[in-house]
């Protein structure tokens, strides 16, 4: 009850705004003053002038907070496995696993989140009604503040600002969201210039047959259309964006590069017989997208995937990208994650597993 | 057994099949020639017939791969899958005396549900998926059979049906649990597609295998499909016959078992085909279940072919066949169930 309220039926608003600057009287003198903060989806919260403790409700959040002010955040929405862990520092990848509050399925206990005592509870993504109804709630619930961030990838600069201005820590909010804005800017720039013929014809390979894709403008693919490259699988629906298609129509789309998330797939794609008329693999152009510690190419949909826009400009136009990838790793790695990886890793990161037969 | 072998071969009996099978022959034609990739005429002739008649000109090499290793396997993986769940359908639902019995009454899909989860959570391969699909399938049953056949003198059937659906249920909340655990991008999706049923992965090596496990399976049923019509007489009366039931009876779960659990692993759920084919099938030939197999399996094989076809032509990305397959076989069964002036 220190900074938050808890609304009481009965409780008029007039009683209640005057409890409100009560307590805020009596706190002010320690805490300085409280300040109400506006999300994206313009919900205003009152936080306290301090704010040490964050619980992030989702991974693209507890990304964001662990980039911006890794001592504030409380915890993982799941434990770290080793290989995850050994891209961070060790204290960080330590912190217990708590549990997601929002997104696709709600593991989190509410009375865990309280016992964590947060200042102030973050989601960054989707900022629908569900998603504001359900901060409500748990907002009215616990009396702890709740931000809800827009969490696409042309806003990610925005939020970082946001959330660090939050959280007290405009400075590392501003240096992070600098980078991303020179990073998603200096890219597309490029990417202007190159001719639409010469955009390549990509597949987004998902799931453990290579038959599920992500949809053009749906927040799986979003790197891609960053990159400007055609979506072989076209953008019917952005609702959800996930999608199972056949490999007769795979064929027929005859990308001219595949991308993929599945190491199962990338493993068996060489030397399928079905796979092997498509343009990609005539050409040996099958990447499997890097996931230590997080994703770069679709999830968590969080600012992990700055560098696989790096990483896949590479690959689609080798001639107007390239060369400085590895560097460019170790700087984003250092901001981010505050580790910058060691040689061995970064060969293991950039070096995608010898297919077997090629 | 000789005499009732010609009583099956008689002209007229054969007849009943001949529509039902150019009807199927039909289908696989249509089925061949449609897709998403677009396959000329010719270039179908020249792929296929011209071929095995060695009179064809060179066809695209891709177009040959669609043909042999994407829509070949996928036309005969679901004319299998289709015949293998409809006959396993009529054998249980003959077994039970229960028209609303369906294949997964003793817990194959939800055990094949549960491995098929288990695999995709623990990150395996394709193969990997299959097998603990597969094994899940056969590993629930026994558990069902097992607990069945320990919980002596009750009701042998109706002890079978309990264990069934209390296993099923059991199975259907670990595989919950299991979406609940898995990474909610990328494990999550993997699941609920497979859990929706698909045959847009179906490769030639899938077949090699599947196919020779069904056949495996079905040889026992149509070795049986005479004594399983007095499975459908009480315990009692079907002894006076002497016909020994419980070892009739595991021999039919062992047989629909198998079949189930080897279609399933590779086509992921698929609904329906079980629970309605046998009834359209024993509307057509009538109860006794020697007839009523090989119309089953005709029946099944076409309906799932029709389904699966449409599932991979309509549009651009994959409509889920298990979706089909309700949406379509409800209308039908109630059709069925307002046509037949039979008693169940």
């Amino acid at each position: 009850m220190r900074y938050g309220w808890r609304p009481r039926p009965g409780l008029s608003a007039t009683r209640l705004s005057a409890v409100l600057a009560f307590a805020l009287a009596l706190t002010g003198a320690s805490l300085g003053e409280a300040r109400e903060v506006v999300d994206s989806a313009g919900r205003r919260a009152v936080l306290p002038a301090k704010v040490e403790r964050v619980y992030a409700a989702g991974p693209p959040a507890s990304i964001m907070v662990f980039a911006i002010a890794p001592e504030k955040l409380l915890g993982w929405t799941r434990a770290m496995t080793p290989d995850e862990a050994a891209f961070l520092p060790q204290r960080y990848a330590a912190l217990p696993s708590l549990g997601r509050l929002t997104g696709r399925g709600n593991t989190a206990n509410v009375e865990v989140v309280l016992a964590a005592k947060p200042d102030l509870i973050v989601d960054a993504g989707a900022t629908g009604d569900t998603y504001v109804s359900l901060a409500d709630r748990v907002q009215q619930q616990t009396g702890i503040p709740y931000l809800l961030y827009d969490g696409t990838f042309a806003r990610t600069a925005a939020t970082l600002r946001a959330l660090g201005a939050a959280t007290g820590d405009s400075g590392r909010g501003e240096l992070l969201a600098d980078y991303v804005e020179r990073s998603v800017g200096g890219v597309r720039a490029k990417v202007a210039t190159i001719a639409r013929e010469r955009r390549p014809r990509v597949y987004y390979a998902r799931g453990p047959s290579g038959l599920q894709t992500a949809l053009s403008g749906s927040i799986n693919a979003e790197v891609l259309d960053v990159l400007g490259a055609i979506n072989v699988a076209g953008g019917q629906s952005a609702a959800s964006g996930l999608a199972n298609v056949s490999m007769e129509q795979v064929l027929a789309w005859n990308p001219d590069v595949i991308i993929t998330t599945d190491p199962g797939f990338y493993a068996r794609v060489w030397t399928d017989a079905r796979w092997s008329r498509i343009a990609a693999l005539k050409n040996a152009r099958v990447y499997l997208s890097p996931q230590l510690p997080f994703g770069w190419f679709d999830f968590p949909p969080g600012p992990n995937r700055v560098i696989g826009l790096f990483w896949l400009a590479d690959i689609l136009y080798p001639d107007v990208f390239g060369n400085d990838l590895r560097a460019r790793v170790a700087d984003f790695y250092r901001l981010f994650y505050h580790r910058e990886p060691t040689p061995a890793q970064l060969d293991a990161l950039l070096d995608t597993p010898e297919p077997a037969n090629r | 057994m000789t005499a009732h072998a010609f009583d099956t071969l008689r002209l007229g009996s054969l007849g009943r099949y001949t529509l039902p099978l150019l009807g199927l022959a039909a289908l696989v034609v249509l089925a061949f020639a449609v897709g998403r990739f677009p396959v000329s005429v010719g270039d179908l002739y020249a792929a296929t017939i011209g071929k095995l008649t060695g009179t064809s000109r060179p066809v695209p090499a891709t177009v040959e791969t669609v043909i042999y290793q994407v829509r070949g396997p996928r036309v005969l993986a679901a004319l299998v899958v289709g015949a293998a769940l409809a006959a396993a359908g009529a054998a249980y639902q003959g077994m039970f005396r229960n028209p609303l019995v369906s294949p997964d009454i003793l817990g194959v899909s939800s055990g094949a549900a549960l491995g098929a989860a288990l695999a995709i959570f623990l990150s395996w391969g394709l193969i990997g998926i299959q097998a603990l699909a597969f094994a899940g399938g056969l590993g629930a049953v026994t558990l069902v059979y097992a607990i069945g056949a320990s919980l002596r003198g009750r009701d042998p059937l109706l002890t079978l049906i309990l264990a069934g659906v209390v296993i099923g249920t059991l199975l259907g909340s670990c595989v919950s649990l299991l979406k609940y655990l898995a990474d909610p991008y990328n494990q999550l999706p993997a699941i609920t597609f497979w859990l929706l049923g698909s045959l847009a992965s179906t490769s030639p090596a899938d077949l090699a295998v599947v196919v020779p496990t069904v056949l495996l399976g079905l040889v026992p049923l149509v070795l049986l499909r005479w004594r399983m019509n007095l499975l459908t007489l009480p315990d009692d009366e079907a002894r006076a016959l002497g016909v020994e039931t419980t070892r009739l009876r595991l021999a039919v779960v062992c047989a629909a078992t198998l079949i189930t659990a080897a279609s399933v692993a590779i086509s992921g759920i698929i609904g329906w085909i079980g629970l309605l084919v046998p009834h359209a099938a024993r509307m057509l030939v009538g109860p006794g279940f020697a007839r009523m197999l090989p119309m089953t399996m005709i029946l099944g094989a076409g309906f799932m072919l029709g389904v699966d076809t449409l599932a991979r032509t309509v549009a651009t990305l994959e409509v889920p066949p298990g979706v089909l397959t309700a949406v379509l076989g409800t209308p039908l069964f109630l059709w069925l169930l307002a046509k037949s002036k039979r008693a169940w």
